[in-house]
């Protein structure tokens, strides 16, 4: 299996996103976002944290419109996977692959801290947790708000399209969601950091279960 | 030719550092501001004859976030 994590000028989370991808078997590559072309034979690509561009203009826009996000367009037109952490699912909403955007944190703090999070929509993401399940992951973000327009809502609230929800809002988001699905459930943003809770030393190991299962379940699908 | 592009986030959606505004400007005693919102004044130097469609889509493709950005393009 192999997995590909695109790096921008001021991505931060890239090489935490690819020990957690090494961790759960795959073979991790690093792409930087001027290549033209993503890795051949591809299973997966994450977008890591981090503020690309400096976060300028709007947090993601820069990245989206980057020769390499053309690409991870493609790939997940064609069925791909795609995970994007924190600015990645910024980058996400931006590039259209996600419905909706993430504004401004409602207390309009940096909010850097555990939280904890329901697990919902069914995915090869969250299938290493018992639906329904309460876990703990770090959020650390400015701009971490969900929002989309009330049919919107409702119509990833009515397809089981949210993958995670906050227990305890901490940022304004509509409705406590923290991640999302796409439509064919393989694109999955979300705000919390799996990969920062990944393993003893981290002190919360919450966040590998994501990653746990997706070699496995990448093989049967 | 000079184009200046406004960005304002559209009616509903919550601006949050606006109403930070709001409650600053409240503290310093001014009274009667029911209402603040902050967008962001963008201003571009193009090529003379560039299309107001082309600056629609330079908008709409970058400069703005339709799903929660409005845009109006005002020339110089």
């Amino acid at each position: 299996m192999k997995a590909a994590v695109i790096v921008f000028p001021g991505s931060n989370c890239d090489r935490d996103m690819a020990v957690a991808f090494e961790q759960a078997g795959f073979e991790t590559q690093m792409v930087w976002h001027k290549d033209t072309q993503l890795p051949e034979g591809l299973d997966m690509v994450g977008i890591p944290g981090g503020f690309s561009f400096g976060d300028y203009l709007r947090c993601g826009a820069i990245a989206a419109n980057a020769p390499i996000c053309q690409e991870v367009k493609a790939f997940a037109d064609k069925g791909g996977h795609v995970l994007g952490v924190c600015n990645g699912f910024q980058v996400l909403a931006e590039t259209g692959l996600l419905p909706g955007a993430l504004l401004r944190n409602a207390g309009l703090k940096y909010i850097c801290r555990t939280v904890g999070l329901k697990v919902e929509g069914e995915s090869i993401y969250t299938k290493g947790y018992e639906t329904g399940a309460e876990i703990a992951l770090p959020i650390a973000h400015h701009d971490g708000n969900y929002h989309a327009d009330d049919a919107t809502l409702d119509m990833l609230e009515g397809d089981g399209r949210v993958a995670f929800r906050y227990t305890d809002n901490p940022n304004g988001a509509s409705r406590d969601i923290a991640g999302i699905l796409s439509e064919n459930r393989r694109v999955l943003g979300m705000m919390p950091h799996p990969e920062r809770a990944s393993e003893a030393a981290h002190g919360n190991e919450d966040g590998a279960r994501l990653f746990a299962h997706l070699t496995e379940m990448l093989a049967e699908a | 030719m000079k184009v200046r592009v406004h960005v304002m986030l559209k009616a509903g959606v919550l601006d949050p550092q606006g109403e930070a505004v709001r409650h600053a400007l409240g503290a310093l005693g001014f009274e009667g501001v029911s209402s603040v919102r902050q967008g962001k004044v963008i201003e571009l130097e193009l090529a003379d004859g560039t299309s107001d469609e082309t600056i629609g889509d330079m908008c709409e493709r970058l400069l703005a976030n339709t799903v929660i950005e409005s845009y109006r393009i005002e020339h110089l």
